[in-house]
């Protein structure tokens, strides 16, 4: 895909966007009302209008421009960036299923051991301390509680009592 | 005089070992807490209160004020590091600190924070100690015509000075400003835009979550397609002979630093205002005000110094509404104001009067709370670096992991993990499409207070739109804002206008 065609969709997308967040902004009244200024809806809709305008803009003049031919996404290096965004959203469907911190040394085993080459020792280091620096600042110190999932049962057994 | 004696009464307290001791570790853990990717001094405050019984008030204070500068000074580490802001305070710091870390610079730009840290919260305090009670007096004048135009001026700063192409920035503030109003309506209480009926838009869409998102996830992706097949982060080098050399070359941006610390100051006394949007404009009046507008965005030091001089600016700003009104000046003071309440204290006017002791002791605990803080943000310096000489892959997964923890901790919804990953990939997209990101971060945060005030403003002058035109200073705020608002129009029928020589 080259630069203006990505651009043009890029801008047609915002275009979409504007009118499906015009449309949710009329549940609330979008106009004046007397003696009170504008209803609970207009700051969206408007604003989501001006957004429409600009975004259509920035489409006609991509459709006017002259391309240069470069491609938007470098060939060599999407293949990562695909599989990066990826594994981020494997992550989070994991988080709730089987809770943050097997999600998480997933995560980082496939990231360091197979995305990264690291080393087994490495990864291995790397995980666990990690895990446990999460849970220690996140959980023992700041109480924030991590999902946990189907590990639930594990913590309230085995790890809470140390930690609490 | 009264103020010097009272302010040395105050030493007297601050100077007390234990309170000294209570500086120190206040800023340390502060300074961690800041650097965390999504946590900040609020959280950091938050946690410690429970604990502040056990010392007197005095010291209790002391060391939530030491954790909030702290919180401070750390949340440029992780902003200038790893590309995250470490609090919302330190976004602005993303946008140059970030390309000078890239660039091998990452000691300079850690210099620049703290230096400009110190010196933003060091000629806050002394406006603070001069100037408390009069200056509440005006921040208290600002209605919500000054406040409407002071937004709106902040907006039209990107529009005419951005340097970036003009409809995109204003698509993206567009964009960001709708975002803001995601959630309940702020007068009637109605839900609005709740996409899909999900319930986690009732609560709006969390300032944070943008922010690592884009500068988190979206981040990371850029990173890695833009450093090919073998990503890796530029080494950074730091000697005592740079170090010297970075900290002479502030020097040279002292009125960066003066104008920042100024402006965060007063912007930070503003209700409901405080140190992010205090931080955003001081870096976009920086650019403005530049003679390379151009260079921000690209690791100008520049760009580091303004938003680090006045979110500590803003910090000690928004104490003096809450020490002397009783009107919380940002959400942590808000928690130091709940405190206060806790141990019998009563913020307001009589409280320099009745607690003279008290409130003097927080002036001069300021003092050396910021020089602890400087201190020992410099000292860890080579500790924070290093972190930046590991391989990416590993520096990466970290990131990714703290991201989605950090997203998760504030709200504790998976809700809003969901959504970081969708702006890390929407901010990955349009940052590759050349839209300013910076924007439509600016948008989101000052949203809710520009809708606000322009609402607040209508409803108590009947709807009349005229009356913003009836307060100087709101006036003049809109005037200079139609100015950069059609500076762009104006720059561009200049070009076009065909050029007669003299000789015609």
């Amino acid at each position: 895909m080259v630069m203006l065609k990505a651009e043009s969709l890029i801008a047609l997308a915002l275009m979409g966007l504007s009118i499906y967040f015009m449309v949710h902004a009329t549940v609330l009244p979008i106009t004046w009302v007397p003696g009170s200024g504008p209803g609970g809806g207009a700051f969206p809709f408007w604003l989501s209008f001006i957004m429409l305008g600009t975004a259509s803009a920035i489409f006609i003049k991509s459709l006017l421009a002259e391309g240069t031919g470069l491609p938007f996404f470098d060939p060599e290096t999407i293949k990562s960036v695909l599989l990066v965004a990826g594994s981020v959203v494997v992550t989070i469907l994991l988080i709730t299923f089987v809770g943050a911190y097997v999600a998480f040394a997933l995560f980082l085993t496939w990231y360091l051991r197979f995305y990264g080459r690291h080393s087994w020792v490495l990864t291995g280091t790397l995980t666990a301390s990690t895990l446990v620096f999460v849970f220690v600042f996140f959980e023992a110190t700041l109480r924030i509680l991590l999902p946990k999932g189907v590990t639930e049962p594990f913590f309230v057994a085995f790890i809470y009592p140390l930690a609490f | 005089m009264d103020t010097i004696a009272l302010l040395g009464q105050g030493f007297a307290t601050s100077l007390l070992p234990l309170n000294i001791a209570i500086v120190l570790v206040g800023v340390t853990v502060g300074l961690f807490i800041g650097a965390m990717p999504g946590l900040g001094s609020v959280n950091g405050v938050a946690i410690v209160l429970p604990l502040t019984f056990i010392v007197p008030p005095a010291s209790a204070i002391i060391f939530l004020a030491a954790i909030y500068y702290g919180a401070m000074y750390g949340g440029a580490v992780s902003s200038i590091l790893l590309g995250i802001p470490g609090a919302s305070t330190a976004v602005a710091t993303t946008f140059d600190g970030r390309p000078m870390a890239q660039q091998g610079r990452a000691g300079e730009a850690l210099i620049a924070a703290a230096i400009a840290s110190f010196v933003g919260g060091t000629l806050s305090v002394i406006l603070f100690t001069l100037f408390a009670m009069p200056l509440a007096d005006v921040a208290l004048a600002f209605g919500p015509a000054e406040e409407f135009a002071l937004v709106l001026l902040a907006f039209t700063t990107f529009v005419g000075l951005g340097g970036d192409d003009v409809l995109k920035t204003i698509a993206m503030i567009c964009l960001g400003l709708v975002l803001a109003t995601v959630g309940l309506d702020l007068l009637s209480g109605q839900p609005r835009l709740i996409f899909f009926d999900m319930p986690g838009f009732y609560s709006g869409i969390s300032f944070l979550v943008l922010a690592i998102g884009i500068y988190g996830i979206g981040e990371v992706l850029w990173t890695i397609e833009t450093s090919k097949s073998a990503p890796s982060v530029t080494p950074a080098r730091l000697t005592f002979r740079e170090l010297g050399l970075g900290a002479r070359r502030l020097f040279s941006s002292w009125r960066t630093m003066g104008f920042g610390s100024g402006l965060g100051f007063f912007v930070g006394m503003l209700p409901a205002a405080g140190a992010t949007p205090a931080s955003l404009m001081s870096y976009g009046m920086a650019k403005s005000a530049s003679k390379e507008p151009e260079s921000f965005g690209k690791g100008n030091v520049e760009g580091v110094i303004a938003p680090e001089t006045a979110n500590n600016a803003a910090s000690t700003g928004s104490l003096l509404p809450m020490l002397t009104l009783g009107i919380p000046g940002s959400p942590t003071t808000a928690l130091l104001l709940g405190g206060m309440v806790m141990w019998g204290l009563v913020p307001g006017p009589m409280l320099f009067i009745e607690q003279p002791e008290f409130v003097w002791g927080l002036i001069s605990s300021l003092y050396t709370a910021n020089a602890a803080a400087v201190l020992i943000n410099l000292l860890l310096i080579p500790v924070f670096v290093w972190a930046l000489r590991m391989p990416f892959t590993i520096l990466c997964a970290m990131v990714l992991v703290l991201c989605l923890v950090g997203g998760y901790a504030p709200g504790q919804r998976m809700h809003d993990v969901w959504l970081i990953a969708g702006f890390g990939f929407a901010g990955y997209l349009l940052r590759k499409a050349n839209y300013p990101l910076a924007p439509l971060v600016l948008a989101l945060v000052l949203g809710p207070l520009m809708e606000r005030s322009f609402r607040q403003q209508l409803i108590a002058e009947q709807g009349d739109v005229l009356s913003f035109f009836e307060r100087p200073l709101a006036t003049a705020f809109l005037a200079i804002a139609l100015i950069f608002f059609l500076l762009p129009l104006i720059k561009y029928i200049r070009r076009r206008a065909p050029r007669v020589s003299p000789a015609e």
